[in-house]
């Protein structure tokens, strides 16, 4: 039993030396840097241990203001794209004819590199001393004046990077929906339809519920992915993103270790930390709150 | 309510470029008495369950009508058909509970149609106790065995008090012993409502026990239409005979000279007016009869006691199959360590069929 035992470890301690030195330790290491306070990165010394490094970025506006960008795009595209992505899947399985065109069209945009995406986005939306963009030029024909998305008001940019982040998370929604619709028994279609089932009730009452293990497996991994959203804000908006107020947390601990104000382990460290409780937090609603309304198949 | 079938034709256009089309149910003309059960037997394959998917509707039939009562149904969709269908593997919901999915055809209704709730509820609760499973309600179906599971399924198009009922091979997924108990209840419960129930089998036996017609389908074509007892006791041709009975029938082949039939060396039946010819002689099991000098000799291979009957297992060289199996009554006495054993045939149990077209020959009786 006890070679066994010893066997068993053997076969684990690759993944367990891998994961340990790459996930483990930095895991541990990013809760003692945010508890040292005054640490100084070119000694290697701290002042002491405390939470002055969470009440300082805390505090921070840029901090904040990377708080409530994120939380808007979670809020604004978690339910959006998969609302949409569902609409599209939907709508995918029950045409026959082009299907396959309409679903490599769908899932473009996931194997175009993310850059590339933001600068077609530039170019719809961006103002140079040339033109003022595709989208401003559309406007123009509402007579409505232009409007800078890039550089503009709050409100224009923040709708221009949930739309990107919605573009280009969608494709893979689509795809896993898909994937999920076609799964479902046709019988259990047949069985409604000689019933008598409406189409929304069909959708509603055997659709829906079929597949939503699946929804909550996007609803989920989208959360989380919003959460830690920073490329897409980059793509756009440079990488100034605390003077365009377009910063997200992630992009605040970025910042703060190796931005132009950068050098701050401990501050990155508790924002990070902080942006981990709130995915934690927001994961277990999700799990709470999805155990009542899902039907899995044993 | 009274089903009729005019020419029904069902075309499958190819796979692939030059892929010949399938026809799966080929001018199907019957008239379904009213609240009567019945079979539609076949070999897998034969267009039975496209039959049923066409009076349900979940399929447009290339050609003819198909009447239910007065009304012409075949534009009909499947949604405004009031059929009640019982799939193959019985399509419960698996989110729903019984309750849930016997209440769901009901909850479908809309307008003056559409009962109170307590009359909703009462029907289920009524449904599921005609089929025994009144007190599973709060149960999802994988919590269910199979024959519970059928049970939900034939509440749930029952409840709604279809017009006709049909059933996609409604025992072949269960045990044999729940096979034989769930029959029964079918029968049963076709008796107490006295729907039109038509339900698709490729088990002869299941089809022959409850029905009170049968329906003899192969390659889409409908070889037979009759009483169970009657198409057993007078198959139009040799895939009928075959088809039905168990053990089946025993096929030798044989020739008519001069008003008689041989087997082999042996004329075991005068059949008068029939023209020289070769022929299938099909012998039903209980169709033998053991004497010494009978007219047929078979050699023997082995006797099975079964308490009331006794199975001899014989074999000729004319015959079709390795072995003959015959029924004989246990009165009888076999010397199993005879090398042969002898019978004379019923005529009523034997049956001609032309070598060519595997047509019945009849006989004129005497």
């Amino acid at each position: 039993m006890e070679k066994k035992g010893l066997k068993g470890w053997l076969y684990l301690l690759p993944a367990i030396l891998f994961l340990g030195f790459f996930l483990v330790y930095p895991l541990i290491d990013v809760f003692i840097y945010s508890a040292e306070e005054g640490y100084n990165f070119a000694s290697q010394t701290s002042s002491g241990v405390g939470l002055y490094n969470y009440s300082y970025v805390l505090h921070d506006p840029y901090f904040l203001q990377a708080v409530k960008n994120t939380f808007i795009l979670v809020v604004v595209t978690v339910p959006l794209s998969t609302g949409i992505a569902l609409l599209i899947s939907v709508g995918l399985n029950s045409i026959r004819p082009l299907r396959n065109l309409y679903q490599t069209v769908y899932f473009l945009p996931y194997v175009t590199n993310t850059l590339a995406v933001g600068l077609v986005f530039m170019i719809l939306f961006k103002r140079t001393p040339y033109t003022d963009g595709l989208v401003n030029l559309f406007l123009s024909w509402f007579g409505r004046g232009p409007v800078d998305f890039i550089d503009g008001p709050y409100a224009a940019k923040m709708f221009v990077l949930c739309l990107y982040t919605i573009w280009v998370v969608m494709p893979f929604k689509i795809l896993i929906l898909t994937s999920a619709l076609a799964s479902v028994n046709q019988s259990y279609y047949n069985a409604a339809r000689v019933d008598g089932t409406s189409k929304l009730r069909i959708f509603t009452r055997i659709t829906l519920p079929m597949i939503s293990p699946t929804i909550v497996y996007l609803v989920i991994t989208g959360f989380i992915g919003a959460f830690k959203a920073y490329s897409d804000a980059v793509a756009l908006f440079g990488t100034d993103l605390n003077t365009a107020g377009m910063n997200t947390i992630v992009g605040y601990v970025y910042d703060m270790l190796y931005g132009s104000s950068g050098g701050y382990p401990s501050y990155a460290s508790a924002a990070a930390v902080i942006l981990f409780v709130i995915v934690l937090t927001i994961t277990c609603i999700n799990l709470i709150v999805s155990k009542k309304h899902v039907y899995y198949v044993n | 309510m009274k089903v009729i079938l005019q020419n029904l034709t069902k075309v499958f256009p190819g796979r692939g470029r030059k892929a010949k089309e399938v026809v799966a149910v080929k001018d199907f003309n019957f008239e379904i008495p009213d609240g009567r059960l019945i079979g539609l037997l076949g070999p897998s394959g034969c267009g039975k369950s496209t039959a049923l998917n066409l009076l349900c509707g979940l399929l447009q039939p290339t050609e003819g009508k198909i009447f239910f009562g007065d009304d012409d149904v075949t534009q009909l969709a499947a949604e405004k058909r009031g059929v009640g269908m019982v799939f193959q593997n019985y399509a419960l919901y698996p989110h729903l509970t019984v309750r849930q999915n016997i209440l769901f055809p009901l909850e479908n209704l809309k307008g003056a149609d559409r009962p109170s709730k307590e009359e909703m509820n009462q029907r289920a609760q009524e449904a599921a106790k005609l089929v025994q499973i009144d007190e599973l309600m709060d149960r999802r179906p994988a919590e269910l065995s199979g024959g519970q599971q059928q049970r939900v399924a034939i509440a749930r198009a029952l409840v709604k008090m279809p017009r006709i009922l049909l059933m996609d091979e409604p025992l072949s997924n269960l045990d044999a012993r729940l096979r034989l108990q769930t029959r029964e209840e079918i029968r049963r419960i076709q008796r107490e409502t006295k729907i039109t129930t038509i339900f698709v089998t490729h088990d002869q036996e299941e089809a022959m026990s409850i029905s009170d017609l049968i329906v003899v389908m192969k390659e889409g074509v409908v070889q037979q239409i009759g009483k169970p007892q009657d198409v057993y006791d007078d198959p139009v041709n040799l895939f009928v005979a075959k088809f039905l009975g168990t053990p089946p029938i025993n096929v030798f082949y044989g020739n008519v000279r001069a008003g008689r039939l041989y087997i082999g060396e042996e004329a075991v039946l005068d059949v008068q007016g029939v023209p020289d010819q070769e022929v299938y002689a099909a012998i039903r099991p209980e169709g033998f009869e053991l004497k010494a000098d009978g007219r047929l000799t078979c050699g023997l291979n082995r006797v099975e006691v079964m308490g009331r009957d006794i199975s001899v297992v014989s074999a000729h060289a004319c015959a079709e199959s390795d072995s003959i199996r015959s029924i004989i009554s246990a009165k009888n006495q076999v010397d199993a360590s005879a090398g042969s054993v002898s019978f004379d045939i019923r005529p009523d149990k034997i049956f001609l069929f032309r070598k060519d077209n595997e047509e019945r020959i009849r006989v004129s009786a005497g």
